[in-house]
């Protein structure tokens, strides 16, 4: 998060004001050539779906139309599978060594091809180009990378000395990280010796199907990795199909929830990672400043579209004050705007219906009586923007303190002792996350024992790496993805 | 022969074991348990809905002090209940070989393999951490450190079936559960409650927290849908759920766990065939652990 010290005005203070900064626009056609429509990705093969419906995918920062893609039919999910299954008998059977190479291969394309890739991810999701440049891809390459070390030591995981994998892996993934998603779930499926059918979110298909002509180029054998298109309907028809062996979805908890009941009493193995609703707990002796950094890394990081975002601040009430001065003077200072300008912080949201879902539920927050505030700032007149928004005198029971927003929309609480706060933290259906901010080391480990959450930052948000495992307690899903954890997911073991 | 015998046995009524403690069913309500010729042994209590939602409510009572506790400490009660088996070995010898119909021999050698089992999980309770967990070496200047945790509240359904299941097929699906700080409610086999029962009386003995292992006879229609449906049972264990359809199946119970989005271990294609003296692996042990991520900056 690049820091703009210079700027000390208060809060209501418009960004560009007087220190503005010239546009740094990335260019578009860095994105390189994309298709007025698509096909699937089948055996290794751009194909044309069964059926005649196709959705259009629009860039949210300007609502244009930027492609057309295929909703993926039954029979084009069933020819996916089978085409992954009859990859999976070579795929598995090829040295572990040898399949690592395949990985390292892609992995190295997407470092090649990282630009190209990032102002894609832009321009189809709205994150900034700062991000995807500097997070999103460096990641994707890291997972490859650290996955394809992991192909031919299988017997070293600690899973057994003969760790098998389970076949054909049904891959559905968010619009939120589209890349750095299908990387999370393809290194590891590759690496075990599994075969993938995926499907991309419905508002963000282009990265995914760029990635097929990476697999491609690397030349990775037909049907290893097969991409279909489409809405809900095309996800359900993949991790219902008989003949898929693993599903692994990433979105939201009643969606999970509904595939956890699909599945039930099949032998297929499963894994979820949900949604959350962090606590990001600050203590009296935090640093005020990396704590606000911290804060706003925290929820507006991505423009909140983050299932771990730091939705919930819940402060030490001594010094509730003047933490919400020092992080209302610096969201002034963030600046909302074209995801392809490098100054840019926070981007476009998503998509219309996201949009309208942020909407209602920060109006819900006012309605049940929060105090709503945001830093004066230019929106674009096209797109979808919402303002980096902050809720004080939130209590326990706002729909704000308990639903998942997926938004730039921070809520504030208050407790006065550690145990308070623990309690409040854990007071959720969710578990994914949390973050502590406090100089006491012994108040962090006390603290992080007691949160129900599968990642606790403390003096620190956001942060992610291959080697590090991800995923979630209670209704924020189960399995771990990332490090050694993340292989257990596709092996039968 | 003479009805006439010189002294007469003192039979016990056996009780559920919850919290600690060993009620009735709230029902009032009993079964005839009977040996493998169908002869009576015993009235076993009948179990309800409403006995399984007590026991959850005792197991998560338990949970903070047991999951609380240290490592080294719950091998030590682990280790505490082979002791007190083993010095009740004879009496489980003879309730596994009526329960089960096998010979006094192959009784005891089950019993012995059980405690043997409590002895296996002791040693584990200090070490899976080592084995699940660890440092990750993150790309960056981050302290970055996996351990795991207690899921919490485990609804296990115990085997049903398979060689040795009435004991050491129940002490296979407990201890890896409690191993790891979890508490436990335990839908006993509903042919062959009695060593479960009896387990309940060792457990009581042995420095197990109250609380920590709740053990309920009756059918697993009754009971296992409930813990499958509980909204504060965290995980469950289908182990003895059986893999036809009908309430009490292992799809109907997954189903059900789906809502609250439990974790499940399934059950086995064919229990039947399942044979518990098989050495245990670390599957179960992993099973009821959350993986905890913590990173935290390095520098001066």
């Amino acid at each position: 998060m690049a820091k703009k010290k210079n700027i000390e005005e208060p809060a209501a203070q418009p960004t560009g004001g007087l220190f503005s900064y010239a546009p740094a626009p990335e260019s578009p056609a860095a994105a390189g050539d994309i298709a007025t429509s698509y096909g699937h990705f089948i055996g290794g093969e751009f194909v044309d779906s069964s059926g005649s419906e196709a959705l259009k995918t629009v860039n949210p920062a300007t609502e244009q139309v930027l492609a057309e893609f295929a909703q993926g039919t039954e029979e084009d999910v069933d020819r996916a599978v089978a085409a992954a299954r009859r990859a999976f008998a070579d795929w598995s059977a090829l040295p572990g060594s040898e399949r690592a190479k395949y990985l390292f291969r892609i992995a190295r394309i997407i470092q090649e091809r990282s630009r190209e890739l990032a102002v894609l991810e832009s321009i189809d999701n709205g994150k900034p180009i700062r991000e995807t440049r500097d997070v999103d891809l460096p990641l994707v390459a890291a997972h490859f990378f650290y996955y394809a070390g992991w192909a031919d030591k299988l017997d070293f995981a600690g899973y057994g000395a003969n760790p098998r994998p389970l076949g054909v892996a049904g891959q559905v993934i968010p619009w939120n990280f589209p890349l750095l998603m299908l990387a999370w779930k393809i290194a590891p499926a590759l690496a075990t010796g599994n075969t993938v059918v995926l499907k991309p979110a419905e508002t963000t298909p282009l990265t995914a199907l760029r990635f097929a002509e990476i697999c491609r180029q690397a030349g990775l054998p037909k049907g290893v990795v097969n991409i279909v298109t489409g809405d809900g309907r095309t996800g359900a028809a993949l991790t219902s199909h008989p003949d898929v062996n693993k599903v692994a979805f990433t979105g939201s908890t009643p969606v999970g929830r509904a595939i956890a009941k699909q599945i039930a009493g099949t032998r297929k193995k499963l894994s979820l990672e949900l949604g959350g609703k962090a606590a990001n707990i600050v203590f009296d002796d935090a640093p005020i400043d990396q704590a606000v950094e911290g804060i706003v890394n925290g929820i507006f990081f991505n423009q909140g579209h983050v299932c771990c975002a730091g939705s919930r601040l819940l402060v030490q009430e001594s010094i509730h004050d003047e933490l919400l001065d020092a992080l209302k003077r610096r969201m002034g200072t963030l600046r909302v705007g074209d995801p392809l300008d490098k100054n840019t912080d926070i981007g476009a949201i998503n998509s219309a219906a996201q949009l309208a879902r942020i909407t209602a539920l920060t109006d819900a927050g006012e309605a049940e009586g929060a105090e709503r505030w945001s830093p004066a700032c230019e929106l674009p007149g096209t797109g979808f923007w919402f303002r980096p928004t902050v809720f004080t005198g939130v209590s326990q029971a706002h729909r704000i303190a308990q639903e998942e927003i997926f938004g730039p929309v921070l809520s504030v609480l208050t407790f006065r002792t550690p145990a308070e706060a623990v309690d409040k933290a854990n007071n959720t259906p969710y578990g994914l996350s949390a973050g502590i901010w406090t100089e006491k080391g012994s108040r962090i480990l006390w603290t992080a024992n007691r949160l129900k959450a599968g990642v606790v930052w403390a003096n620190t948000f956001n942060k992610f790496d291959p080697t590090s495992p991800f995923g979630g307690y209670k209704e924020s899903g189960y399995g771990r993805e990332g490090g050694r954890h993340g292989l257990e997911a596709y092996l039968d073991v | 022969m003479s009805d006439v015998v010189s002294r007469l046995d003192v039979l016990k009524t056996y009780k559920l074991y919850v919290g600690g403690k060993f009620p009735r069913s709230e029902s009032g309500r009993v079964y005839e348990v009977t040996d493998s010729k169908g002869e009576w042994l015993a009235n076993a209590p009948l179990g309800t809905r409403k006995d399984a939602r007590d026991a959850v409510l005792a197991a998560r009572a338990a949970v903070k002090g047991w999951a609380g506790t240290t490592a080294y400490n719950r091998g030590q009660v682990l280790y505490r209940v082979a002791e007190m088996l083993q010095g009740r070995r004879e009496q489980f010898a003879a309730e596994v070989a009526l329960s089960e119909g096998v010979g006094p021999k192959k009784a005891a050698a089950l019993v012995d393999a059980a405690i043997d089992r409590w002895v296996w999980y002791a040693g584990w309770t200090d070490k899976v951490a080592q084995i699940a967990g660890g440092a990750n070496p993150v790309a960056g200047p981050f302290f970055n450190l996996s351990t795991p945790e207690p899921t919490g509240v485990v609804g296990i359904v115990a085997p049903q079936a398979g060689y040795g299941h009435s004991l050491l097929g129940l002490v296979s699906v407990i201890a890896p559960a409690i191993a790891t700080g979890n508490t436990v409610v335990v839908a006993a086999a509903a042919d062959a409650p009695l060593p479960a029962l009896s387990l309940g009386e060792v457990l009581a003995t042995s420095d197990v927290p109250g609380g920590v292992v709740n053990i309920i006879s009756g059918r697993t229609a009754d009971i296992a849908p409930t813990l499958a449906s509980h909204q504060d049972v965290n995980a469950v264990d289908l182990t003895g759920a059986i893999a036809a359809d009908g309430p009490g199946a292992a799809g109907a119970l997954e189903a059900a766990a789906a809502d609250t989005l439990k974790r499940v271990v399934r059950p086995e294609l064919d229990p039947f065939a399942q044979d518990w003296t098989n050495a245990p692996g670390t599957d179960r042990l992993l099973s009821f652990l959350e993986t905890k991520t913590v990173w935290h900056p390095m520098g001066i």
